[in-house]
């Protein structure tokens, strides 16, 4: 066995660590032009907002472990339905806190279930069946609202600004949830049989994993992960709305994959979505601090997570291999 | 393999049937040549948006950047195209050319499609809102005076998708490029040994997408009053849900022209269905999913007969 320390191996086996290193490199970026503000004022903000990306990433990270083209595209009408059950739920009053938050949560676990059996029963391809059941989900959160906003219980509104120093309470909250659900999908059957799927189904069905019962739990899981986000983002933004979980559409995808996930699925780095929400934040946050107007700021946005991609593609490879190889390949190949 | 893809454009093709005729028969006066001009105005730059998300398709990757691009494109003829016609052009071209360098480097560096598209959806978003940071413009008289010509007979939208899905058909179908072109998605280890460049023709593809969606950016800026940088951003997934339905699968090489046409016109035509039946406006959306629910549904049960 070779036990010497490799920089290269430990990478490769860690990619997740590109996630840290791009949002170290954004806070440094950020904290340098941006003067004025404090760098704990910046950690603060920063894990404030990053739990969000991150809950929606990780729950969509359940479902991308789950083999090529699994996705959930209803994790924003998803969102915005669960947040107004719980807000109506809750109604203003502290007591019902947990019976609101369940309530949002065992909404949450039906639309995953309704997304699995969509799939399963219609043999629809996930990204359409998740598309079709956000529509109806969204009609759903629409007639139910009705367009009112009710405010949360002052005790949830509270509990989701506390800080303890510099750090937020929801965040580490929302950081232990992620270590659970690392251990739940590391070191569980349950967790182990996703990530068997994503890697050979045939070979996961063949070594007697419960299949459709692992897909059905894996999309139901996801989906109460995104409601409990709901409540949370509810709480924070004094109140839900119809449309506040329409950014994390793109985002929940974008940081699963910069936090070093494989697409196709089968092997998939939490810590990676934390790195990975940090990075988008902050990025956010510098192109503000740039004084960037908001068209420059998504462009810079999408360039920023391709050219990411585009390095995260080989970072098993020397850089200038990886660059010159394919390069290579083209021009010897026959026309 | 004959019966199979009969059955692939023949389902589409009875569901567009079946909602036009309960349209006419809800509302009468929509057998006429305005009614059906009405019913169709906005199904030109849906169905060339899923043309383009087809090519894509067709050599096994996806597009999520096509909405945000249509909206650069509309945004761009609508603010330069009367003004200043080079850098209009000049844009657009651009937009092209760039489009068709994703596709190639997504297949030379093996990225992920899904995901390099979706960060190309903020790079084109971001364009749109550069280009035009408020809702306005104008188009040309000259571009709203073809896309909203009166043909004899039948509307023009109609014609034109029909001239579309005949063409496509045509190229993709009929010809021996489209052959390579499909067979790219069906075995790309085959195409490679055959001495054909994958990078090529997935670069062809892009281009092909890129110029569809240019089209498609050109004709929703002659049918619309002002354009704001959001105005095509669900075609990203209303394209991907019309290929789907117009018999297309996301591997293998296999689509149809003449289905995803189709698939377009029955989910432009879904809209307006519902709002004759009088569904409530909080309703529409979930109703329109539950039509795609449904035709994905029969579908399912018909290829299940086939095998």
């Amino acid at each position: 066995m070779n036990t010497r320390f490799s920089i290269k191996s430990t990478v490769g086996s860690a990619p997740w660590i590109w996630s840290y290193a791009a949002a170290a490199v954004m806070a440094l970026v950020t904290i340098t032009f941006s003067r004025a503000s404090g760098g704990l004022d910046l950690l603060t903000a920063s894990m404030s907002f990053a739990t969000f990306f991150a809950l929606t990433g990780v729950a969509q990270l359940f479902v991308i472990t789950l083999g090529p083209g699994n996705i959930d595209l209803s994790i924003p009408a998803n969102i915005n339905l669960s947040a107004a059950v719980a807000m109506q739920v809750m109604g203003g009053s502290d007591t019902m806190v947990l019976i609101g938050l369940l309530a949002a949560m065992a909404v949450g676990s039906l639309v995953g279930l309704g997304n699995y059996l969509l799939i399963a029963l219609l043999k629809i391809p996930p990204i359409i069946a998740t598309l079709a059941s956000s529509f109806v989900v969204q009609s759903i959160a629409i007639a139910y609202a009705g367009g009112y906003r009710v405010q949360p219980p002052p005790g949830l509104k509270e509990f989701v600004r506390a800080k303890i120093g510099p750090v937020p309470l929801m965040a580490l909250a929302a950081i232990l949830i992620t270590m659970c659900l690392a251990v739940l999908l590391h070191k569980t059957p349950f967790g182990r049989g996703i990530t068997a799927l994503g890697q050979n189904p045939t070979a996961a069905r063949l070594a007697n994993i419960a299949v459709e019962r692992t897909r059905a739990l894996t999309y139901a899981l996801a989906a109460t992960i995104a409601a409990f986000c709901g409540v949370l983002l509810a709480a924070f933004s004094g109140g839900s709305s119809l449309e506040m979980g329409n950014e994390y559409l793109l985002s929940s995808i974008a940081v699963v994959v910069i936090g070093g996930t494989a697409i196709t699925g089968g092997r998939s780095f939490l810590s990676g979505v934390w790195g990975a929400s940090f990075f988008l934040f902050l990025l956010i946050t510098m192109l503000n601090a740039l004084g960037a107007s908001p068209g420059l700021r998504l462009m810079m946005m999408g360039i920023i997570i391709c050219l990411v991609v585009f390095l995260a593609s080989f970072r098993n490879a020397g850089i200038g291999q990886a660059v010159f190889a394919p390069l290579l390949k083209a021009s010897r190949r026959p026309r | 393999m004959i019966t199979l893809l009969q059955y692939r454009v023949l389902l589409p093709l009875v569901t567009l049937i079946a909602l036009t005729g309960t349209i006419f028969i809800l509302q009468p006066r929509t057998m006429s040549y305005f009614g059906l001009s009405l019913l169709f105005s906005f199904i030109l730059p849906i169905a060339l948006a899923t043309v383009a998300q087809m090519f894509v398709i067709a050599v096994n990757e996806i597009d999520l950047s096509i909405g945000a691009y249509v909206s650069f494109a509309t945004v761009t003829v609508v603010t330069y195209l009367d003004t200043d016609p080079a850098i209009a052009v000049g844009l657009l071209l651009g937009a092209i050319a760039l489009h068709t360098a994703v596709g190639a480097l997504i297949q030379l560096f093996q990225m992920p499609s899904i995901v390099i598209t979706l960060g190309m959806s903020f790079f084109w978003g971001g364009c749109a809102l550069m280009v035009r940071p408020l809702p306005g413009g104008h188009a040309p008289d000259w571009l709203t005076a073809i896309v909203k010509v009166k043909t004899p007979f039948v509307p023009f939208p109609i014609l034109a998708c029909v001239v579309l899905a005949l063409l496509l058909h045509l190229l993709l179908m009929r010809s021996a490029v489209g052959t390579i072109f499909r067979g790219t998605g069906g075995n790309e280890r085959a195409i490679r040994n055959a001495g054909l460049s994958v990078t090529g023709i997935k670069s062809a593809m892009f281009f092909l997408s890129g110029l569809f969606g240019v089209l498609s950016g050109v004709v929703l800026a002659g049918l619309i009053v002002s354009a704001d940088a959001d105005i095509a951003s669900n075609y990203t997934l209303l394209s991907i849900a019309a290929v789907i339905l117009g018999g297309g699968l996301f591997v293998g090489g296999i689509v149809s022209p003449t289905g995803a046409v189709i698939g377009a016109a029955t989910l432009t035509l879904a809209a307006s269905f519902l709002s004759f039946i009088n569904v409530p406006a909080d309703w529409q959306t979930g109703a329109q999913g539950a039509i795609l629910i449904i035709a994905l549904a029969l579908r399912g049960i018909t290829e299940r007969y086939e095998h």
